[in-house]
């Protein structure tokens, strides 16, 4: 297929700054100062860049330029959610933490926070910065940097709340964290906005997923950033199942020191464009980062999933694989970024991209990018575009399994192994059940 | 009726004639080897009876109890009773050896008009299974054939023929890179599956696997033709003078 071709930009070259208005509405919010020095200078950068167009190399295949012809409300009071309507998308178990964000708002009453080590800080990003809880003030922004892409600053300029979470040194949180971004309006904009912090030796994993409940024509745009402190452990699912008339871009910057283990899972399935940035900055030594991903796209849906793994010291381990699975006239983007910098030797790093294509007019673009500027490293890359393998088709008809059965059997093979390396099993069982039905619609 | 019969088959991948008429028959109840030098056609012989689809039959006609095979797809044959021990097994990661062995046995089931097994039911069924082979129960948690070793590869195939109770198991090779403990519990497990009802052909270059799995009927294979057919006596011979005295040239251009 081929994408429909958007203008690169609107009128005489002017950037297209859609959701301006909003800004100025934020801005008169009664925010502590240093927030509102902060989304001044956020919605500044957004003023100056507009959106991305495809003469933006990082958005070549991604046509964003639609959003300003949608017209978005910011999130509107919202109601109607119960617990109830929640239960299809919960993942964890009974016992562990739930966040709710209702039209990106958190909604403690859907909320459940159990008792948390001591010291510990588990609450609405909102609710800590009225607080003047100090680490958000240090923390928030200094990651997810607002000239990374034109969406973080038009998050920095926006976002109205999100998870908070503070685990002091060796303290651990056990049952997955579930953070749960519900979407009830028409056409809301939504600028969810979490921040994690791990100081040295803790460890948490959290669920950060994204659903509609009566939500249809509405745009997403969040920012999460996470910083992990020396020898700390984070494992991190995002699960995006937003409405298949959604707009959602995402992105994801994690900060990782000595020792410290991030691992993450990002599954993608819903709106139809889709874009996630995750990077890892492996800022001290013997750091390791593994990156897991798959995303299933049918009808004329656009995934986009640009890595980006920063080796700015030694020893550091980077081991990736995503996979993706796609028909009708989905369109596919995968861009993994490897960067070594000098210093960096006995870098470790390995990236794979695997896509299955399983009608003509789906299409993937995959591009590997390895910068290395280190000599004493390995590193490789490997990315394929292809159909169901057919010596398995045979096998299979020999054991007398074909047709509809073989192709699902060996199409749910190809995911399984990267679900595979989700570590909580019942959220593994309930993403796999997910996975299995979404490739029955897409096997027909 | 002959359970298998084959008369003058020829098949070919693209130009290439590979099988130029082989008629063979075999009785419920027997074991027949096919053996010959590399390159003879052995490997054809047995994927063409399999379906494999590189195959193209020009000629001849094979059935099994009196219905034409070569008009069915692999897995018809599979539901009628074929089974294809694999030379080189092919890996499925991401699918549990269980959830492939089960799903195997319920399609034949189900192509019979049988009741599928449910997970339960099947679990016990394959702790009876899973003794033809010498194997304990962590083996079908494991993704199919990925990461095995040669041997445990080869022990996968009998497992999913005792597995699938086939009428005719067509073994290709199997006794090739397999140490001798493999090669015995291999030859065991095809030794406790012979039944009255069901026969087999083993595809083999060596005599070695014949010490185990006793052959009534030794077949060699040479040039895409059977030049030779005799009792288990035949292969002994062929062991002490190899293929030469037959096909009238030396092994590595025979064929």
């Amino acid at each position: 297929m081929t994408t429909a071709t958007m203008p690169t930009r609107v009128g005489n070259d002017q950037p297209s700054v859609p959701f301006a208005d909003f800004m100025a509405e934020r801005a008169r919010g009664a925010a502590p100062e240093w927030l509102a020095g902060f989304r001044r200078r956020a919605a500044q950068r957004y003023a100056v860049v507009g959106l991305p167009t495809s003469r933006d190399e990082d958005w070549r295949f991604t046509p964003v330029l639609g959003l300003a012809r949608e017209s978005f409300a910011t999130a509107m009071v919202s109601g109607g959610v119960t617990a109830e309507a929640l239960k299809p998308f919960l993942l964890g178990d009974e016992r562990s933490a739930l966040i709710v964000l209702v039209d990106g708002r958190f909604n403690p009453a859907l909320s459940r926070i159990p008792l948390l080590p001591a010291g510990a800080r588990l609450m609405s990003l909102a609710a800590a910065i009225a607080e003047g809880v100090p680490e958000v003030e240090a923390q928030l922004g200094q990651h997810a940097a607002i000239e990374t892409t034109p969406f973080v600053a038009l998050n920095g300029a926006l976002f109205t709340d999100g998870l908070f979470l503070h685990l002091p040194a060796n303290t651990a949180i056990d049952s997955p964290i579930q953070l749960l971004n519900v979407s009830t309006g028409g056409s809301a904009l939504l600028a969810p906005r979490n921040l994690f912090l791990l100081d040295g030796g803790a460890r948490a994993s959290v669920v950060e997923s994204f659903a509609a409940i009566g939500g249809t024509h509405y745009f997403t745009n969040g920012v999460t950033e996470i910083v992990l402190g020396a020898n700390a452990r984070f494992e991190h699912l995002r699960v995006q199942r937003e409405a298949k008339a959604a707009w959602h871009i995402g992105l994801t910057e994690v900060s990782q020191q000595r020792d410290s283990h991030y691992r993450s899972f990002t599954l993608a399935l819903g709106a139809k464009l889709s874009r996630h940035d995750l990077r890892a900055r492996l800022s001290a030594e013997n750091v390791e980062t593994l990156l897991y991903g798959l995303y299933l796209g049918r009808d004329e849906q656009l995934l986009d999933n640009h890595t980006a793994i920063f080796h700015d010291q030694p020893n550091g381990n980077s081991w990736e694989v995503y996979k993706g699975v796609l028909t009708d006239r989905a369109h596919a983007v995968f861009n993994g970024k490897v960067i070594v910098q000098p210093i960096a030797q006995k870098t470790d790093a390995k990236q794979t991209n695997r896509n299955l294509l399983l009608s003509d007019t789906a299409k993937v673009d995959t591009k590997p990018q390895l910068e290395i500027f280190a000599d004493d490293v390995r590193c490789t890359h490997g990315a394929t575009i292809g159909k169901v393998d057919e010596q398995q088709r045979y096998y299979l008809k020999t054991r007398g399994i074909a047709g509809r059965v073989a192709e699902g059997l060996l199409i749910w093979a190809f995911t399984a192994e990267v679900l595979a390396e989700i570590t909580d099993a019942g959220i593994r069982e309930r993403l796999e059940t997910l996975v299995r039905a979404e490739l029955e619609t897409m096997i027909g | 009726m002959a359970l298998l019969k084959v008369e003058n088959l020829h098949a070919a991948v693209g130009d290439v004639e590979i099988l130029k008429g082989i008629s063979l028959t075999v009785n419920a109840g027997e074991v027949h080897a096919i053996m010959g030098p590399n390159g003879s056609g052995k490997s054809t012989l047995a994927q063409v009876l399999a379906g494999h689809p590189a195959y193209t039959v020009t000629q001849g006609s094979v059935t099994m109890d009196g219905e034409d095979l070569l008009d069915m797809e692999p897995e018809e044959r599979a539901h009628a009773g074929v089974f294809l021990a694999f030379q080189y097994p092919v890996e499925i990661p991401g699918v549990t050896n269980a959830y492939f062995l089960r799903m195997a046995y319920n399609e034949v089931r189900k192509a019979k008009g049988l009741e599928e097994l449910d997970p339960i039911d099947f679990y016990d069924l394959m702790e009876e299974k899973l003794k033809v082979v010498h194997w304990g129960p962590e083996i079908m948690e494991r993704a199919v054939n990925f990461g095995f070793s040669g041997g445990e590869k080869k022990r996968n195939e009998i497992l999913q023929m005792a597995v699938l109770e086939p009428k005719l198991s067509i073994l290709d090779e199997t006794d090739s890179g397999l140490d001798i403990d493999a090669m015995r519990i291999v030859a065991d497990g095809v030794n406790q599956l012979r039944r009255p009802d069901h026969a087999t052909i083993l595809v083999t270059h060596y005599q070695r696997l014949l010490d185990y799995i006793v052959p009534d009927f030794v077949h060699v294979l040479a040039g895409g033709r059977i030049i030779k057919s005799g009792g288990k006596e035949l292969a002994l011979e062929l062991e002490a003078r190899g293929y030469e005295w037959l096909t009238g040239m030396p092994e590595a251009v025979a064929g």
